[in-house]
């Protein structure tokens, strides 16, 4: 019998069967249920069919993060029914406005582990591969049942192998590495499939860098992500864990460690992709598709309106401090406007201690609340019509971000920066080699 | 189940964010009125003459994007039982199953069908007639089936716990 996938070996486990194979449908009991603002309606709903008790609500994670602090009247009153369910249902993983975006602050609590399987109302909840653990959105109504009954049917995902080699030379990260796979394969490259980084490329890149990699990976299409994890992952997991829950750290990384899933040697892939990363090159994704992909070089001298820095793809301390490096002592173009905001308060705080949000304040940035922000048009920096975005975010359909008549550029956070500063599209690599010669 | 309706024609990766726009996710509720939002960023005309039984067509990777409901809740308000592509993106498939949708992956069909022709879809014989032929589309796994039958998701959770679907119950869109 061949090997097993990642994806197969999680999902044996999470539906309690020796061995699935990929193409099976299966029964799953995720360990972590996953909502966020949109907890109101699957709370109402939940009640209006009768249902008063949630079956499990250690198992469930809520955050508020997608309109923090409420813009409207309509939000503020989600959020209060939202407190309301949490104290009635004794939900006790409840993250407050202003804690920070949800893929981050589970991944901040160790709310979620390798091997593990969470399935939230959310489509980036691919996020979690990151760390080796199976994670894949659903809707709202599959978060209603699983709140009713505990379970809900998964296909076991074929999978797609990307072996990663090299370090990844500056001013490129690894939003240029995703970019570049879904420029490569499209939109649809990695459609109901489990993608597996494996290979010795993973092990020189930061926690924050991986991240971007298992959440971005939503927009290949994929079902989940997973990079294979090591020291660094169980590392820091580990004092999260025991922060926690108050329990004895080496435990907790004994714990973790022995969680973690492998694929087999021999495991059956439908397609290996290899990259090197000291190949890669600054890319951005020209509107309106996350597919249409470029060397920053065919589009540098765009004139742009608006930049943005933020969300769970690339809101990481990381990436503020990469923009940082960039505005350091500088002023962003007189036309542009520049708005950041950290993934979480606990990325809001370092970036404080080390000064980092002083930089980009004085540079001109505005700082923005722990959040989603404008990711998906709520608020915070909505475009106006005609104008053109750079944004390390995630999505660039028309319309995303509020309006149709918006142009959105993805890019990297340095990218980003780079371009703020310049008011036009701009290789960072350029801006970095001034920085680096006190330019 | 046999029905004939126009066809709404789009191209590869129609995103959940022009099936229904992010900016209102969560201050409309209600199904009628999330049906005239339906695609406005895309196709404007499509909420003022959309009938019911009419389908929609798209390319590959159909409602890529977010995992929202609301972009099945808006085409099936405004009417829409069945949605032929040559491929789904995974979230939106189980969506359109979770809602009483019937996704056709049938890329044969999806590639010929003109915009704004009459077409026919057959349920029980799983095919597709237009201007070009007739289509066979495959089944679907019989659990995946199940819920379809039993109107979706919610309607087989109320069946599993013995209860009805209260009458005039707002799915958590």
């Amino acid at each position: 019998m061949p090997g097993k996938t990642f994806a197969e070996k999680a999902l044996a486990r999470a539906s309690g069967q020796p061995t699935v194979t990929a193409g099976a449908i299966v029964d799953v009991r995720p360990d972590r249920i996953l909502s966020h603002d949109n907890t109101a309606a699957i709370a109402r709903a939940f009640a209006q069919l009768g249902f008063t008790r949630v079956v499990d609500p250690e198992r469930l994670a809520i955050t508020l993060d997608h309109a923090v602090p409420p813009p409207t009247v309509r939000h503020a009153q989600n959020h209060a029914e939202i407190r309301r369910f949490v104290a009635e249902q004794g939900i006790r993983h409840f993250y407050e406005a202003g804690r920070g975006i949800c893929h981050q602050v589970l991944s901040e609590e160790a709310l979620v582990l390798p091997g593990q399987l969470i399935l939230g109302a959310d489509s980036h909840t691919t996020h979690f591969g990151w760390l080796g653990a199976f994670g894949a959105g659903v809707g709202r109504s599959e978060v209603l049942a699983l709140w009713a009954t505990g379970e809900l049917w998964l296909r076991v995902p074929e999978s797609i192998r990307v072996e990663l080699r090299g370090t990844l030379p500056p001013g490129v990260t690894t939003k240029d590495l995703c970019l570049r796979i879904i420029g490569d394969c499209g939109a649809d490259g990695g459609i109901y499939r489990s993608v597996e980084f494996v290979g010795e490329g993973l092990r020189h890149l930061s926690i924050d860098s991986r991240m971007t990699i298992a959440n971005m990976m939503a927009e290949f299409g994929v079902k989940n992500a997973y990079l294979e994890p090591d020291d660094q992952v169980m590392d820091w997991l580990a004092p999260r864990l025991a922060r926690r829950t108050g329990r004895d750290l080496a435990d907790c990384r004994d714990e973790i460690a022995a969680g973690a899933l492998y694929p087999d040697p021999d495991a059956v892939y439908e397609r290996v992709l290899s990259y090197d990363l000291s190949q890669l090159e600054p890319v951005v994704a020209c509107p309106h598709t996350v597919d249409n992909v470029r060397p920053i070089s065919e589009v540098a001298g765009t004139r742009i309106d608006y930049a943005f820095i933020g969300t769970c793809t690339n809101g990481r301390l990381e990436d503020l401090e990469a923009a940082a490096q960039v505005l350091a002592g500088r002023r962003i173009a007189p036309h542009v406007h520049l708005v950041v905001i950290p993934a979480s308060a606990e990325v809001l705080r370092e970036a404080m201690a080390r000064g980092i949000a002083q930089q980009l304040v004085e540079a001109g940035a505005m700082l923005g609340v722990p959040g989603c922000g404008p990711c998906m048009g709520n608020h915070f920096g909505i475009p106006a019509p005609g104008e053109v975005v750079i944004s390390s975010g995630n999505r660039n359909f028309r319309g995303r971000m509020g309006s149709p008549e918006a142009a959105i550029y993805l890019a990297s956070p340095v990218a980003v920066a780079a371009s703020a500063l310049r008011g036009q599209i701009t290789d960072p690599r350029e801006v970095l080699a001034t920085t680096a010669t006190g330019g | 189940m046999r029905w004939t309706g126009r066809a709404w024609v789009y191209g590869d990766n129609v995103n959940t964010d022009v099936l229904f726009p992010g900016k209102y996710t969560y201050t409309i509720v209600d199904p009628a009125e999330m049906a005239r939002h339906a695609l406005e960023d895309l196709d404007p005309t499509f909420v003022e003459e959309v009938q019911p039984g009419d389908i929609v067509v798209g390319g590959r990777n159909f409602g890529c994007g977010s995992s929202r409901e609301q972009a099945v809740l808006a085409l099936r308000a405004a009417g829409v039982r069945a949605i032929i592509a040559a491929s789904f993106a995974r979230i939106y498939f189980r969506n359109a199953v979770n809602h009483g949708v019937l996704p056709i992956q049938c890329p044969e069909a999806a590639a010929v069908i003109q915009h704004g022709e009459r077409v026919t879809i057959d349920t029980e014989a799983r095919t597709i007639t237009c201007a070009a032929g007739t289509f066979t589309f495959p089944p679907l796994s019989p659990s995946v089936q199940a819920i379809l039958d039993a109107g979706g998701l919610i309607p087989m959770l109320c069946q599993r716990f013995g209860r009805p679907v209260p009458p005039n119950f707002q799915l958590p869109g």
